[in-house]
């Protein structure tokens, strides 16, 4: 295989490098307001501290976030709609089937919450801040990620 | 529980000395984060498994201009030793401890990326971008944070 530009990146790196722009410069601008190196993840805990009684997820740290979690989420999402109406970008809908995505999630929901933070949380605040716990996780979990992904397509799930 | 998950400092948290600006820039910055999340196209689960496939490299870009951007600003505040202006907060990097949990969780969380081509954040604007099955995926985490959580008060 020869490996130039267009094996390696076959849509470009435009696009890719742009939106990781935008997500830095997101993440700058929350912390340099408030100090607060915000992750994805922590949301899901924050947020079940709404329904659950549980003393797990009634923690101070829990509690005392989950407002501006809920805010942080629904900005994301709303930037995300708001990108998609107005760019040439289409709506989208995946094909990955719902029982991959579900089972999926599970996992990352546990091991996220087991491994103290996620793409976002060590992938960019964590290794933006050089903490060795974030390279660590980071290159665990994208090595784990590439051969789960790798060993299903070798079995024949698609998509 | 140890103090790198806690962030448990009244500043920055609690609903008081909050300033009025700090729930408008988190929308703000939420907001910007989903746009990002939806330009480099990783709120769609194909391209997060094309990458993982080795046959599009492109995601490297997304998370190293992230980290490219907020690094150097997470290092230079820092450094200033001064506090946020919303919320009083001292400048801290974001260092957790390293331990078994930070390698068992990055386990269990690179299966399930390699299963589903979803991370939290992605799947949040996922929904943004009118990716209905995707609530299945977040369903899915909330099971998985949740079964954790009940996993772990009986364990500590």
């Amino acid at each position: 295989m020869v490996l130039d530009s267009l094996t390696l990146f076959p849509e470009g790196i435009a696009h890719y490098l742009l939106g990781g722009l935008l997500i830095g410069a997101a993440t700058a601008v929350i912390y340099l307001g408030t100090g607060i190196a915000a992750g994805a993840s922590t949301f899901l805990e924050s947020t079940l501290s709404y329904v659950s009684n549980r003393e797990r997820f009634q923690q101070f740290r829990f509690v005392q976030s989950r407002d501006w979690r809920l805010v942080f989420t629904v900005g994301i999402v709303l930037g995300a709609a708001a990108y998609t109406a107005l760019s040439a970008d289409p709506w989208f809908v995946t094909e990955v089937s719902p029982t991959r995505l579900f089972v999926g999630g599970v996992l990352v929901g546990v091991g996220t919450r087991v491994g103290k933070g996620c793409t976002s949380g060590h992938g960019i605040c964590g290794v933006g801040s050089l903490a060795e716990a974030s390279l660590v996780n980071v290159a665990t979990f994208v090595a784990v990620a590439a051969g789960t992904a790798q060993l299903l397509f070798a079995l024949g799930v698609r998509p | 529980m140890s103090r790198d998950e806690g962030q448990t400092d009244s500043a920055g948290h609690g609903g008081e000395g909050r300033h009025p600006l700090f729930m408008p820039l988190v929308l703000l910055g939420g907001f910007v984060f989903g746009v990002g999340l939806a330009v480099s196209r990783m709120a769609r689960p194909e391209v997060v498994l094309d990458f993982l496939q080795f046959e599009d490299f492109g995601l490297l870009f997304v998370m190293g201009g992230a980290a490219l951007v907020a690094g150097p600003v997470f290092h230079l505040a820092t450094r200033s030793g001064g506090r946020a202006p919303l919320t009083g907060r001292v400048y801290e990097l974001r260092r957790k401890t390293l331990d078994s949990n930070v390698l068992l969780g990055g386990v269990v969380f690179g299966v399930g990326w390699g299963i589903s081509g979803i991370c939290p954040g992605a799947a949040y604007a996922s929904v943004g971008i009118g990716n209905w099955p995707i609530l299945a995926g977040i369903a899915g985490m909330f099971v998985g944070a949740y079964g954790q959580g009940v996993a772990r008060e009986f364990l500590d």
